[in-house]
């Protein structure tokens, strides 16, 4: 799509966006927000991207194809909800640190399950819209 | 760890699904992992079953939110069982998919959405929280979706279409059952509701969701007049997904129906004898459309509605006899469906057709084989000391202590159905083991002979697998029954249940 002011207007927005989608996913525990509008956000960046700019230039722009994103935010996650079996506590229990980090504040095991999310849904979301964009191309 | 066991038949499924989605597009080490993940989950499922055996109900507060506010995962005999045989057919179906399953197949994400499903199933037998159940029973609706169109043939299309439409209408009922239920209780955990409901002063209401639940499991387990799905989907994906299908899906909803209408719900006289006269007409039309059927996938599909009225009929009789009987049922049928799509796959392999008028001569060109299916059809058809014989006796037994007309009718259909089972079988023996190959297939290539001896050992190994549990299942039936019956008391008696989710009564 040959549009200056997309064009424009898509360089100044994507690092917004991305900002924006990592704000929203650590805010998610207590406020609304979270991993999945997190994910959804972030998607948007990269689609606005392959909008302005074709979608071959933002695959080789993401380095890794989106697909690659699904397996491993499934381990994150996973990961993250088996960590309390570990002490002896049921799955999926939240373990947290006993003091809050600077600016992220507090930190524990729901946050790297919300990261997982987050991860997945990009995979999910970019791996669909890029399949149906190349298969309207061909 | 004993007391993670109760969560771990999820988890084996979710991590190995996991770890083949990192080998995208890689069929071999998907094989391998996916043998393993199966072959783990048995040792697991095997671990839980004794530890429930022995130690009694066990629960597991997900995220250590105590019931009834956060999601239960419960195991008794009941859902350990299930848990087990599930394993095995996870098992056998994964090693006859490493030769029973094209690479192009196996590419698009076969193994992880295989496991996916199982772990769906897995999480549906072990949830202690109805929504929960909702949630496991979506999971296993998307799995199971992906799986029958993998492949993409036009055929697989037009199946999936009706597969996925009727089954969400049924989730969209069971949805609006589970909508009516927390108005009325304000809670979804099923140790809280078998509480909760007898206390409700509108018990009309109740009943009526009652069959709001018993329409949305019945049109996933396939009971008459909701069964149309079945028969015309079941036929198109490759064997070793429509085993998987047979096998465990229509079960699930036969497990939920039992847990629901044993906890939640006691059938009275009316709704007992609505039950009975849906399982009749259940077991008749799958009896008849398993006759004229002349595709052995189509048939076999029209036998599992058949057995499926076996089952639910059981329910509705609610005797200790009828409900250790229909859970005798349910375990046989399990190995018994998944075997037998099994053995269309190999048929399919060696003839290149599962039409019975173009198939013949198997018993002169393979003995041993057919010596192998001979095993599972007797068992089948409830040959006395084989594994479909047992559970019959318990049926016929109910059904005669019931003196109600229905459960006469019943009892007669029990008998009909079997005879036709019986005669279907013979049928199918006749036209695919004894009969000579006709003149116009001699020219059709054999693609199993040419095999690797791996390949041969991967298709034929489950069968034996599952035909061995098969006879153990007939052979030691007194073990088995001993489960039945312990199974059948705790859902007469749901107390311990109650008392293990809740911590008091």
């Amino acid at each position: 799509m040959k549009n200056i002011i997309l064009r424009t207007a898509t360089a100044y927005l994507i690092p917004l966006l991305l900002l924006f989608s990592v704000f929203l996913l650590l805010r998610g525990h207590y406020h609304p927000g979270g991993g999945f509008v997190g994910g959804l956000v972030a998607s948007i960046a990269f689609v606005l991207h392959g909008f302005a700019f074709k979608m071959q230039n933002t695959l080789r722009l993401m380095k890794f194809h989106p697909s690659k994103f699904i397996p491993v935010g499934l381990a994150v996650s996973i990961i993250s909800s088996i960590l309390p079996m570990f002490f002896k506590k049921p799955v999926m229990t939240g373990l947290w640190l006993n003091k809050p980090l600077p600016i992220l504040g507090n930190v524990g095991t729901s946050l790297f399950f919300d990261i997982g999310v987050y991860l997945v849904v990009i995979g999910v979301t970019l791996n669909i819209l890029f399949t149906i964009s190349d298969s309207g191309q061909q | 760890m004993m007391q993670h066991l109760i969560i771990l038949p999820v988890l084996v499924h979710l991590i190995t699904g996991t770890v083949n989605l990192f080998f995208w597009g890689k069929p071999q080490p998907q094989r391998v992992i996916s043998l393993l993940g199966t072959f783990t989950a048995m040792l697991i499922a095997f671990a839980l079953f004794n530890q429930v055996r022995s130690e009694g109900v066990m629960v597991m507060h997900a995220a250590n939110w105590k019931a009834p506010f956060g999601i239960s995962f419960v195991a008794d005999t009941f859902s350990s069982s299930m848990v087990l045989f599930t394993s095995f057919a996870g098992f056998a179906v994964s090693l006859f998919s490493a030769a029973g399953i094209s690479a192009v197949r196996a590419q698009f994400a076969f193994y992880p959405i295989f496991h996916f499903l199982l772990m769906g199933l897995n999480g549906a037998f072990l949830t202690g929280d109805l929504f929960n159940l909702y949630v496991w029973f979506e999971v296993i609706i998307m799995a199971s979706f992906v799986l029958i169109t993998l492949g993409g043939s036009k055929a697989q299309m037009e199946g999936g279409v009706k597969y996925v439409s009727l089954n969400l209408l049924a989730s969209v009922i069971f949805l609006t059952a589970i909508a009516i239920v927390y108005g009325l209780t304000g809670t979804l955990n099923l140790a809280d509701l078998a509480i909760t409901l007898p206390n409700i002063k509108n018990q009309g209401l109740i009943n009526i969701t009652a069959l709001l639940f018993f329409i949305g499991f019945g049109i996933k387990s396939a009971v008459f007049p909701l069964y149309f799905w079945l028969p015309s989907s079941y036929h198109t994906p490759p064997s070793a997904v429509a085993a998987i299908f047979a096998g465990l899906l229509t079960k699930v909803g036969i497990y939920a129906m039992l847990r629901m209408f044993t906890l939640l719900f006691h059938p009275d006289a009316f709704m007992t004898a609505i039950i009975l006269i849906i399982s009749l007409a259940t077991m008749l039309t799958g009896a008849l459309g398993a006759i004229i059927k002349t595709d052995l996938k189509r048939m076999f599909s029209y036998l599992i509605i058949c057995h499926i009225g076996y089952m639910v009929g059981g329910l509705a009789l609610f005797t200790q006899a009828a409900l250790g009987g229909a859970v005798f049922y349910l375990f046989h049928d399990m190995m018994i469906k998944t075997n037998l799509f099994l053995i269309a796959g190999v048929i399919k392999k060696i003839r290149g057709t599962t039409n019975m008028p173009k198939l013949g001569g198997l018993y002169h060109s393979y003995p041993k084989f057919a010596l192998l299916v001979a095993i599972v059809i007797f068992s089948l058809a409830g040959t006395p000391p084989l594994s479909g014989f047992w559970p019959k006796i318990y049926l016929f037994q109910a059904g005669f202590a019931n003196t109600s007309w229905v459960s006469n009718y019943y009892v007669i259909g029990l008998i009909f159905s079997s005879l036709v089972t019986l005669f279907v079988l013979a049928k199918m023996w006749k036209e695919v083991f004894w009969k000579k190959l006709p003149d116009t297939q001699i020219h059709v290539p054999d693609h199993f002979q040419p095999l690797s001896f791996m390949k041969k050992l991967s298709l034929v190994l489950p069968i034996i697998f599952l035909a061995g549990i098969t006879l153990y299942i007939g052979l030691d039936a007194e073990r088995v029954l001993t489960v039945a019956n312990d199974i059948a008391k705790e859902m007469l008696n749901p107390k311990p249940y109650i008392k293990a989710v809740l911590g008091h009564l």
